[in-house]
């Protein structure tokens, strides 16, 4: 078992028990930081995969920017430890256990049933250079990641940014205090 | 990367995204909800990198790209209307607002 095998089961149990225990946490703080630990170990996973740009986003985006949001929002509300309640239908949470279960279940053997034998072989894989005719090659340079943005990508990239926009005129909206003169 | 094939980042992300799945059902507090379902989010995330690295190709890595900005402003956007249901009802839990049945 070499460095790269050690590092990735670390951070995929820590990227998984984070997870668990984000789910089963009483308080909504410690939620929160259950959930920090779960998104940087998948950032390392990322460089595991040599997507180093990704990780640096996931960690400056979801680590940095999304989780300090939540914290602020829990301490603005001053939402106290609920008690880890589930819904209050024992049905509910059963159905829902045995869903969660069952996709896991179908998913695990969607992908052993494609790969009996050979563990690095996939048909869909293997054909992706005739399914994909110019498609950009993967790379770990920022370069090459702003080339495919600013061009196979460029629409996509433009109603990203507009998305930002039509966000943040709603939250705007949202958090505004309405006028007395409004009414409701 | 000899020994660790893209099937155990694959079984990686479909445990993220089975606890996010199931975080979103059973927690009644929509704070959680909300965090479970950028769980579900990264989950996805992993299978697309490592797909886009398995087949050499940068559409998956641009498209995590995507999912991420989409992911920011959907909690932007969630907690703000979170905020705005606590200055009605005070509560954040998500069977206080049932209103047509109590």
């Amino acid at each position: 078992m070499n460095t790269v095998d050690l590092l990735f089961y670390l951070f995929a149990t820590l990227a998984v028990g984070g997870g668990i225990l984000m789910v089963i946490s009483r308080h909504p703080v410690s939620a929160a930081l259950f959930m920090i630990i779960s998104l940087v170990s998948v950032a390392a996973l990322f460089v595991l995969l040599e997507a180093f740009f990704l990780a640096i986003l996931q960690v400056l985006v979801y680590a940095g920017a999304v989780m300090v949001l939540f914290l602020f929002i829990i301490m603005l509300l001053d939402v106290g430890p609920d008690g880890g309640k589930v819904s209050r239908i024992k049905l509910i949470t059963g159905f829902a256990g045995c869903v969660s279960v069952s996709i896991l279940i179908i998913l695990l053997l969607q992908l052993f049933g494609t790969s009996i034998g050979d563990n690095s072989s996939w048909p869909a894989i293997e054909n992706s250079q005739y399914v994909n005719g110019d498609s950009l090659l993967f790379a770990t340079s920022v370069k090459n990641f702003g080339y495919g943005l600013f061009t196979k990508y460029m629409l996509p990239l433009q109603v990203a940014g507009f998305l930002l926009l039509a966000a943040m005129v709603g939250v705007i909206v949202l958090s505004k205090k309405s006028l007395p003169t409004e009414g409701r | 990367m000899e020994t660790i094939t893209p099937q155990h980042f694959l079984i990686l992300a479909f445990l993220l995204f089975s606890i996010g799945f199931l975080g979103v059902i059973i927690r009644r507090n929509l704070l959680l909800v909300l965090m479970s379902l950028e769980l579900m989010l990264n989950g996805v995330n992993v299978a697309l990198v490592s797909f886009s690295r398995t087949s050499l190709n940068l559409d998956g890595s641009l498209f995590v790209f995507f999912i991420m900005t989409v992911a920011a402003t959907e909690v932007a956007v969630g907690l703000a209307l979170l905020v705005a249901l606590y200055k009605r009802r005070k509560s954040v839990f998500s069977e206080d607002t049932a209103l047509l049945k109590n």
